[in-house]
């Protein structure tokens, strides 16, 4: 009863593969975005925060469309990628992390971007004038000060990943060892007339999961946030 | 040697200083809030570029607008301790300390942590956070962290103004001892005429985003033309004085100086010790002729030198007692009624109990005398 069918295993597999590789992926690209809309006033910078929210509202299956559009074999940048070096992310698991990234990136930069506003710039100043380059006092102030933050939101994006949907099966559909993540596993045995007793299953192993993940992070956050503020 | 001039334009205020002064000692940067002191270190520390201008210290250019030289502030080594404190909430006091430390050349520091440690006092905080310390502790690790960079000159930007007395009390005689101690030249902002009375040496008068004078303290505080900006409460002469004897009978210290003597409430100080002491205006009392049955102790003979001229029923007087500068203040009234002119010779009357603590400033390498005088 406690042991995972083959299904599972291979869903859950798919799943926690899937999502660390595109919170790990999007991490720099989310930390950099944040950075440029907390700190810096551009030209363009409606614009970047418009684009950067719109997974956010759009519908997922908007999204994934848009990814195939872009990146399928015949898209603009997915021919680039396949002639350059050989890289086909559509239908596979490569493309399920980037449609699961693009989801999550607009929680993930919001929880950065949050935390890198609360950093109190004068003690940067100060750590100027203590002999510190610019490069030296991100390393050894800033990034200590806003690391709950950048916890935050690789948690939120993890546990957002995990749940994607919408935007993966339009992008990389529903393949069996290659795309079929948890979410869409138990798309599956829904559809199928046999599969309740599965699917409920597959719904324990999906909240335990995420409730596992939002535990770890809270109990993360709170020993950095001691740190802090002790 | 300091040489700075610069401009630079914030918002609707302008900047425009230009002054030059000797490097040693306590230079102190006086003038109202606003007047744009701060703004003047910031220039000085490279946190605040000028739009143009330059900057030598000690014949190192650390910005020249023509040359296209601006040092970054992690270049030019000028310790900078700030108004509050600015500890880093996530290191603990020790590696708070040592943070400018590590990053200076190692052959250009002589300062080490144990002998900060030992003058502040610290040493059983090293191993607290910044969070759990009290506003005048987080400020003796921030003088401590600033001057472990082991910096050319140290600028202190209002450091004792988020601090209530007594917390001010703790903090000034570390900063005396800093001189003495350290040989490190000081740039202190204040808009507290007591805090310069009692540390600097050369004083620099700013309003308005212009310096209005430099020079040493007691030149500077006895110009009558300056008083506006060195505040009608405020006003006073500032007197280098020598301890003379002391009268333990009634508890008095008697004080000389070029004018004469003073006797004033009694000091824990050596004999010959040297001492600043500011009268206030408004203390100082006029007669023309030596009273008798008067409780005053103080009645010293002068010469008016100069009449303030104020469209107001008070009138500043500055007085010249053997070459030291007295400034009275007194009604239009009165002036009228003795016929008070230039020239006239008078009797200047001062209070001693009008003489306190917080008007008396260290000179030289002296003990805390405020401790053993409690």
């Amino acid at each position: 009863m406690l042991e995972l069918t083959p299904l599972e295993t291979e869903a859950l597999g798919l799943s926690l593969r899937v999502a660390l590789w595109s919170v790990a992926v999007s991490l720099p690209f989310g930390l950099a975005v944040a950075w440029l809309l907390a700190r810096y006033d551009f030209f363009g910078k409606t614009v970047l925060n418009v684009v950067v929210h719109l997974p956010l509202v759009l519908p997922p299956v908007v999204v994934g469309y848009m990814l195939l559009i872009l990146f399928g074999r015949q898209g603009a940048l997915g021919a680039w990628l396949y002639a350059s070096f050989g890289v086909s992310l559509a239908f596979t698991w490569e493309g399920a992390a980037l449609a699961a990234a693009v989801m999550a990136f607009p929680l993930m930069v919001r929880a950065m971007r949050l935390s890198i506003e609360t950093v109190d710039r004068k003690l940067e100043t100060a750590a100027r004038t203590l002999g510190a380059s610019r490069a030296n006092v991100f390393v050894t102030i800033t990034l200590p000060l806003i690391m709950p933050g950048i916890l935050a939101g690789a948690v939120l994006a993890f546990a957002r990943s995990l749940g994607e949907f919408g935007a993966t099966i339009t992008f990389v559909s529903n393949i069996p060892q290659e795309t079929r993540t948890l979410p869409l596993a138990l798309y599956s045995l829904i559809q199928s007339p046999s599969g309740e007793a599965g699917a409920l299953r597959l719904v324990v192993l999906s909240v335990l999961l995420s409730l596992a993940a939002l535990g770890a992070s809270e109990a993360i956050a709170r020993r950095l946030r001691a740190r802090i503020s002790d | 040697m300091l040489e700075l001039d610069v401009t630079c334009q914030l918002g609707t205020f302008a900047l425009e200083a230009r002054f030059s002064c000797e490097t040693a000692g306590i230079t102190a940067i006086f003038g109202r809030s606003g007047a744009g002191k701060t703004s003047l270190v910031n220039t000085l520390a490279g946190l605040l570029q000028p739009a143009r201008g330059r900057i030598l210290l000690r014949g190192q250019t650390l910005f020249d607008s023509q040359r296209g030289i601006n040092l970054p502030p992690e270049k030019r080594r000028l310790g900078y301790v700030f108004q509050e404190g600015r500890l880093f909430p996530h290191l603990s006091v020790r590696r708070n300390l040592t943070y400018g430390y590590k990053r200076a050349p190692a052959a250009e520091r002589p300062v080490g942590l144990d002998q900060v440690v030992a003058l502040l006092g610290i040493e059983d905080l090293l191993e607290r956070r910044p969070g759990a310390l009290s506003g005048g502790e987080k400020q003796r690790v921030a003088l401590g962290r600033a001057l472990l960079a082991n910096p050319r000159l140290l600028l202190m930007d209002e450091p004792l103004a988020a601090l209530d007395q007594p917390r001010k009390e703790e903090i000034l005689p570390f900063i005396e001892q800093l001189k003495d101690q350290l040989d490190l030249p000081i740039v202190y902002v204040s808009h507290s005429m007591q805090e310069i009375v009692r540390l600097a040496d050369t004083l620099v008068l700013m309003s308005n985003g212009r310096i209005e004078a430099v020079g040493p303290l007691e030149e500077v505080t006895s110009r009558l033309d300056l008083r506006p900006l060195t505040g009608r409460y405020e006003a006073g002469a500032v007197l280098t004085t020598t301890v003379a004897g002391q009268d333990r009978t009634f508890g008095l210290t008697e004080l000389r100086f070029a004018g004469g003597r003073l006797r004033v409430p009694h000091l824990g100080l050596p004999l010959g010790q040297q001492l600043r002491v500011r009268i206030r205006a408004r203390d100082v009392s006029i007669a023309l002729a030596p009273p008798e049955n008067i409780s005053i102790l103080n009645i010293i003979p002068c010469v008016i030198k100069a009449i303030g001229e104020e469209k107001s029923p008070q009138i500043d007087l500055q007085l010249d007692a053997g070459g030291a500068a007295i400034w009275s203040r007194i009604t239009a009234r009165s002036r009228t009624a003795l016929g008070l002119r230039p020239g006239l010779q008078v009797y200047a009357l001062i209070k001693s109990v009008a003489i306190d603590r917080q008007s008396l400033g260290r000179r030289d390498g002296a003990e805390r005398f405020l401790a053993e005088d409690d």
